[in-house]
């Protein structure tokens, strides 16, 4: 409850310094965020790009709030992105297979191979205590890299050097009653996937006894170790986990929204996964919504792009400002507390908490 | 071999000096005690205000020397203003640093691409021209390594020697520098001892803005000649020359010449007969590669600092 108060108040007060930013440059924020919410869901193909939008960050957001439980940083989402769209790319082009037996394959390459990217830093972590930011970041570049060379050398498209060959329409996880139920648009089955893993992970994380240890391992690795956890495997097995989420993210993304992958691009939504992990408060479905949310506003931003002077950049800062107040979230809770002290003239219980360190 | 190096030797350096007094800068931030993430976006904000100010000021003013040095001093001013974001989160609020940090890099590249394409329409940023090459007089004459350490050289290479050793000297010989460190290992003794930690690491955060800032705008205007709203991981890179280079000054020149060297015959391998035959794809992660193995041979005997990335609690034993 708390963690959806403070969540809603950093997406106003991101929503708020995104109006101060119209303003700044001269436009009306009003008549800003009007068209920003007719381009995301102004009708059933718009909100169908949306939610298409949104799926991506849904699996991003799950891998990254997964390894936050077990109090591991995934800030290469992106590089597992990577691996997984590649690997299901590289299956739909290889192998002849049709049907619902192609797609699953696709779907299990780029869930292995996401899982395999996030391995080596979950090895080396559990190993030899080298720090996952860095060595995940290292990792996105080795994938940037290797699809820099890879796609052009087997994969090449037909007009551009640097893009894929394009998927057949039967080779993407788009279907035609999906497209037609929403007046075609690029709304995929990688939704329903991302609802799977959004279950899924709920499941992991709240019934199960690897859950549990998992989260105990993140709380505390060492009281973990004492009470007889194997600490390193869960560590693997937490990135393994969270690297596969991006990977699937990877295949929604390359397979579903897109039919193609290019070259020389990290996917942006890896970082984003960090901001939509952090804002759905790391439960998957605070996750679902937050991605949501963030799927209405780069979706309507292009809209609002086409319609006013304001630059589609105002999605991706609005997302950066609410992440930052959702960052410095004690801050909100201090509020939070100095009203409900005013209220009930009683003293929070969670006051000294939040108050550790202030003297 | 020996033509080669010579060869790439110029654009090497022009790669290192960007990233090396970015990592420097990474170094007052986390030697103080807090993890400083946001070098990327600290980056990109020095290399949009040196840009934009000296897009402007070339309009107005004549010396175009002046110009960008006053373009390099926007960036630093900059860079320390926005790094105050991360301070205040992570040292008044006790924020998680490296979430805090990753917000920076969100807002930096963000909202800098936002006004740039509102400026210029097109959102990237060009500059005239940048700083030309100088031979510096006498030591240019010397043979063998004047042609290789002092032909075409930028001035803000040297300027760039001069605050790494400067730092080196603040870091080890000065109070300043014992009260920096301290307050990354042991903060709770050092505020005993009566340090104020808040300040000293409110200088050590503002410090790497200040560095980070002038390490973007140096990309602008010793290579790129233009911005387009990212330093391309040079920020991140900084960070891992940080931790490979142990978090000693000379440990970051050394590893950032790496990074610097590696990148360059990268770069350039095509048109090297010698080093065309090498897969560029081995090349390009080469880099990367061995970092992930120096940070394994290094996990044992890490020097980070004890308290780097807690967040400070005085009360604590």
């Amino acid at each position: 409850m708390r963690n959806t108060i403070v969540s809603l108040i950093s997406i106003i007060l991101g929503l708020v310094a995104g109006g101060i930013l119209m303003l700044f440059i001269g436009s009306n924020p009003i008549e800003g965020y009007s068209y920003l919410l007719q381009g995301a869901l102004k009708n059933l193909e718009r909100i169908g790009n949306t939610l298409a939008t949104a799926t991506p960050l849904v699996f991003t957001g799950l891998s990254v709030a997964f390894a936050f439980r077990t109090g591991l940083f995934n800030i290469g989402a992106s590089g597992q992105m990577l691996a997984g769209g590649l690997a299901a790319t590289a299956v739909a082009l290889t192998f002849d297979l049709s049907g619902p037996v192609n797609l699953l394959a696709m779907v299990l390459a780029g869930l292995v191979a996401g899982a395999l990217w996030a391995f080596i830093p979950g090895l080396l972590k559990a190993k030899f205590n080298v720090h996952e930011v860095v060595s995940t970041i290292m990792m996105n570049w080795i994938a940037y890299w290797t699809i820099y060379y890879i796609v052009p050398g087997y994969f090449k498209g037909e007009f551009l050097e640097t893009e894929s060959k394009k998927l057949a329409e039967s080779d993407t996880l788009r279907t035609p009653f999906l497209t037609e139920m929403f007046d075609g648009s690029y709304i995929n089955l990688g939704l329903f996937l991302a609802v799977i893993a959004v279950i899924i992970i709920a499941f992991i994380i709240d019934k199960t006894t690897l859950g549990f240890e998992l989260k105990a391992v993140g709380f505390n690795r060492f009281a973990a170790e004492y009470a007889g956890m194997k600490v390193n495997r869960n560590i693997i097995l937490s990135m393994l986990i969270s690297g596969a989420l991006a990977g699937v993210g990877g295949v929604a993304l390359y397979t579903g929204n897109a039919s193609s992958i290019q070259i020389g691009i990290l996917p942006s939504q890896g970082y984003d996964g960090i901001a939509v992990a952090l804002l759905g408060a790391n439960h998957p479905v605070g996750v679902f919504f937050a991605a949501v949310l963030f799927g209405i506003l780069y979706s309507g931003t292009g809209f609002m792009n086409a319609m006013t002077e304001i630059p589609p950049e105002l999605a991706n800062t609005i997302i950066a400002i609410i992440i930052y107040f959702a960052a410095t979230s004690v801050m909100i809770e201090r509020l939070l507390n100095k009203f409900k002290a005013k209220k009930s003239n009683k003293e929070d219980k969670r006051g000294p908490v939040v108050e550790k360190g202030d003297s | 071999m020996w033509s080669i190096i010579e060869q790439i030797f110029p654009y090497a350096i022009i790669f290192t000096i960007p990233l090396l007094i970015t990592a420097l800068g990474g170094l007052f931030s986390e030697r103080s005690g807090i993890v400083n993430i946001a070098l990327e976006g600290l980056m990109v904000i020095g290399a949009f205000s040196g840009a934009l100010s000296i897009h402007y000021l070339s309009g107005v003013l004549d010396n175009h020397t002046l110009v960008l040095w006053l373009g390099l001093l926007a960036a630093v001013l900059a860079g320390v203003l926005f790094s105050v974001l991360h301070a205040f989160a992570s040292i008044n609020l006790n924020a998680n640093q490296i979430i805090s940090g990753t917000a920076i890099n969100l807002i930096a590249t963000a909202l800098t691409v936002f006004l740039a394409r509102n400026i210029t329409g097109s959102g990237n940023i060009r500059i005239s021209s940048g700083f030309s090459p100088w031979d510096v007089p006498f030591l240019s004459d010397i043979p063998v390594i004047g042609d290789l350490f002092f032909t075409k050289t930028y001035p803000t290479t040297w300027l760039v020697l001069i605050i790494l050793f400067a730092s080196s000297f603040i870091l080890y010989k000065t109070k300043f520098g014992l009260r920096l460190r301290s307050c990354g290992e042991f903060p709770q003794a050092a505020e005993a001892a009566g340090i104020n930690v808040r300040r000293i690491r409110y200088s050590g955060v503002l410090i790497s803005g200040a560095f980070a800032g002038l390490g973007g705008a140096l990309i602008i205007v010793t290579q790129s000649g233009e911005f387009t709203g990212t330093v391309a991981g040079l920020g991140f890179l900084a960070l891992a020359s940080l931790i490979f280079g142990q978090w000693k000054p000379l440990g970051v020149l050394a590893a950032t010449l790496f990074f610097g060297f590696a990148s360059t015959i990268a770069n350039v391998s095509q048109v090297i007969p010698e080093l065309a035959v090498i897969p560029p794809i081995l090349l390009k992660i080469f880099p990367y590669v061995v970092t992930l193995i120096a940070l394994v041979i290094f996990s044992k005997s890490s020097q980070a600092p004890k308290a780097v990335g807690e967040t400070f609690d005085s009360g604590k034993r």
